[in-house]
């Protein structure tokens, strides 16, 4: 790029917007995208940190430094955390924030401001939570999932917590509107719906699930605000409701939010496999309809959190037969990633290795999720370690190492500068290995029958728990590397030039980093698709 | 911004609708004093949809928009029309 002089910081070091005020009001959707990342990236390891301690109380049975109370607290604090400010926004807050415009050769997002506004909420939202911990009743002790008739009666602080799930809520929404606009009215000349990208594609089915189903999650904690304020008795069978409502409206958000977490990180997944191996993705528009199949068809599931609540056995039968069609749509994506890589020249560097890992645990945590979904069997291990096992591998094994590959796939594009590949592939060799030690033996003890959610267990269980608290340690060994590499090369990396990784989609065009307005005056015109590595002058 | 953005609607196709609005409020609350059994909520839920759907068309300008977005708000509603059939499968058959 002659017309970027060396040291150039392009949007980092934007003239136009200096200092700490110029990032935080900043309408620069790259900017942006960087402040939820940092955001994200911080909660994450407070979470992690929460997580530790929770299998460090694991270790033996009994009380080792936790009270019931504290136990239950710190679950609920690291499950919210990990939840509402890490996996949710995670992928299409941050790298649907940094990358989609320029892959889709536009200047910015279509409501730049909104943007901010998003980004704002989150951090109120995320600020209300913490206040919740020192306010009030004490720190919120329900769970995550804030069940009725608990979350209504306790004295803890779960008020303010509910509300700051509401403005993260608002927050997600609003990101979705965005990026449904965006990706309708703001594609570049030539950028017809079959060449974009398979991440912008997922993003595009994201947004939808976060348009229609966020909204019932406001609802539902509202009316679990209302219900504490003013006792009206809506889940109360003493006054004419329901409990078990709390549980529909509860999971009609909150299983598309699964989706929500691991869509995007498909789509990062189904960006990076190819460039790595050189071939253009295997059934490219299989990848897109199975994505629009996932949302909708993941829509209609929730149910299956359910089967142990009291739920008639028609709600039961109907919404496990569903379960299992969803998993058609996430099999034909791993069928064409696997193919993709088939006869390829892959390069395995580390985007690639998080990728695969991906598609590894994803699968693994998929196929428990049968098990799950299968009511007869749900009823033997509902709300056992198996549970946790499995949520852990879809979310941190799937969308959470997604993001893993994400940051190792852009950040030198968002930094220009490139960290040392070998540190990346020691760290995920302690992750990979931590992470099924972790999890494995959770699923096994599990089975074995520890429920979730105590902070005590009986002496059987000891040596499955210790070795899986090991592996919490070897985990975190490999995720202390990981960040270190990464921040060590946001400062101080190699310099690399716009293409490191021989990627053909639009934002290996412009510089790294990339200028403010992206491509300058003259808005790209694309004549291949993302894949077309031929076309696009790489192989 | 395309012309249709700027259709004016006149003073008394608001007025009229807010009679009509009013009109179904009343509706819906003399109905609730008669018990129809399992009807009682299609009804209740039949009223309510058709005051959302005046309110939707004219105040905000649905009727006057773009395919696209009626299209947008039909898928929503279809969506949300599965959400509560299917909660009622279970509340149905307990
Ligand atoms: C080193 C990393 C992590 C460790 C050691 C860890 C460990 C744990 C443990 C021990 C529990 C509680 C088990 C119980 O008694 O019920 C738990 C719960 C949970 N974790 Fe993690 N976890 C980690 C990372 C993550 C990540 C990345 C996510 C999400 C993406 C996540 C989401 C959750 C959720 C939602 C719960 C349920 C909380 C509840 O029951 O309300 N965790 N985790």
């Amino acid at each position: 790029m002659s017309n970027y002089p060396a040291g150039d910081r392009g949007f980092l070091g934007d003239p136009k917007a200096p200092g700490f005020l110029g990032w935080i009001f900043s309408t620069d959707h790259k900017r942006i995208g960087l402040l939820y990342f940092w955001a994200i990236v911080t909660f994450f390891c407070v979470g992690v940190l929460l997580g530790l301690l929770l299998r460090l109380e694991l270790f033996s049975p009994g009380v080792d430094f936790m009270s019931a109370q504290t136990y239950n607290a710190t679950f609920t604090l690291h499950g919210v955390i990990m939840i509402f400010l890490f996996i949710i926004p995670g992928i299409p807050a941050a790298f649907g924030n940094l990358i989609m415009p320029i892959q889709i050769g536009a200047r910015d997002v279509a409501f730049p401001r909104l943007n901010l506004l998003s980004w704002w909420l989150y951090m109120i939202g995320a600020l209300l939570a913490i206040t919740s911990l020192f306010t009030g009743g004490g720190p919120p002790d329900t769970g995550w999932t804030f069940y009725v008739p608990f979350s209504t009666q306790t004295a803890s602080n779960a008020s303010l917590a509910l509300f700051a799930v509401f403005i993260i809520g608002f927050s997600s929404i609003l990101t979705g509107i965005n990026f449904v606009t965006t990706i309708h009215r703001m594609r570049t000349t030539g950028m017809g719906w079959f060449r974009m990208p398979l991440f912008t594609w997922s993003l595009y089915a994201t947004a939808w699930i976060q348009i229609l189903a966020t909204p019932v999650l406001a609802i539902t904690v509202s009316l679990v605000m209302v219900e504490r304020l003013l006792g009206i008795g809506l889940f109360n069978p003493t006054q004419g409701g329901d409990p078990v409502m709390y549980q529909h409206l509860f999971w009609i958000y909150s299983h598309p939010a699964v989706y929500i977490m691991v869509l995007p990180g498909m789509g990062v997944v189904s960006d990076i496999i190819p460039v790595f191996a050189r071939k253009p993705a295997f059934g490219y528009k299989a990848i897109v309809v199975s994505s629009l199949a996932i949302a909708f068809a993941g829509s209609l599931v929730w149910g299956h959190h359910m089967y142990t609540s009291g739920m008639s056995d028609n709600a039961v039968l109907l919404f496990s037969f569903l379960t299992f069609v969803v998993a058609i749509p996430s099999a034909i994506k791993v069928f064409n990633w696997v193919t993709t890589l088939y006869k390829g020249s892959i390069a395995l560097d580390p985007p690639l290795l998080y990728a695969l890992s991906f598609v590894l645990l994803f699968s693994i945590g998929g196929l428990s999720g049968l098990v799950l979904g299968a009511a007869s069997a749900d009823v033997h291990v509902h709300d056992t370690h198996f549970v946790v096992g499995h949520f852990h591998y879809v979310m941190f094994g799937g969308a959470g190492f997604a993001f893993f590959a994400a940051m190792h796939y852009w950040l030198p594009k968002i930094y220009g500068r490139i960290y040392s590949k070998k540190l990346a592939t020691i760290a995920w060799g302690f992750m990979f290995v931590g992470f099924n030690l972790l999890y494995l033996t959770m699923q096994i003890v599990g089975v074995k029958g520890m429920p979730r959610r105590y902070y005590n267990y009986l002496p059987e269980f000891t040596d499955l728990n210790r070795l899986a608290t090991v592996g919490s340690w070897v985990l975190a060994i490999g995720l202390v590397i990981m960040f270190a590499n990464l921040f060590h090369s946001v400062l101080r990396g190699t310099p690399v030039g716009p293409n490191p990784w021989g990627g053909a989609s639009l934002e290996w065009q412009i510089p790294s980093p990339p200028p403010t307005d992206n491509f300058g005056e003259n808005d790209p015109v694309v004549t291949h698709g993302p894949y077309d590595f031929k076309e696009a002058g790489i192989l | 911004m395309s012309s249709e953005s700027s259709h004016i609607v006149p003073y008394r196709t608001f007025i009229l609708i807010w009679i009509a609005l009013l009109i179904l409020t009343g509706v819906t609350i003399s109905v609730a004093q008669i018990d129809l059994g399992p009807l009682n909520i299609w009804v209740a839920l039949s009223i309510a949809s058709c005051k959302s759907a005046l309110v939707v068309a004219i105040f905000m300008h649905l009727k006057y928009e773009q395919l696209l977005f009626k299209l947008a708000l039909l898928s929503a509603l279809i969506i949300l029309a599965i959400f509560i059939g299917f909660t009622f499968i279970d509340v149905l058959y307990r």
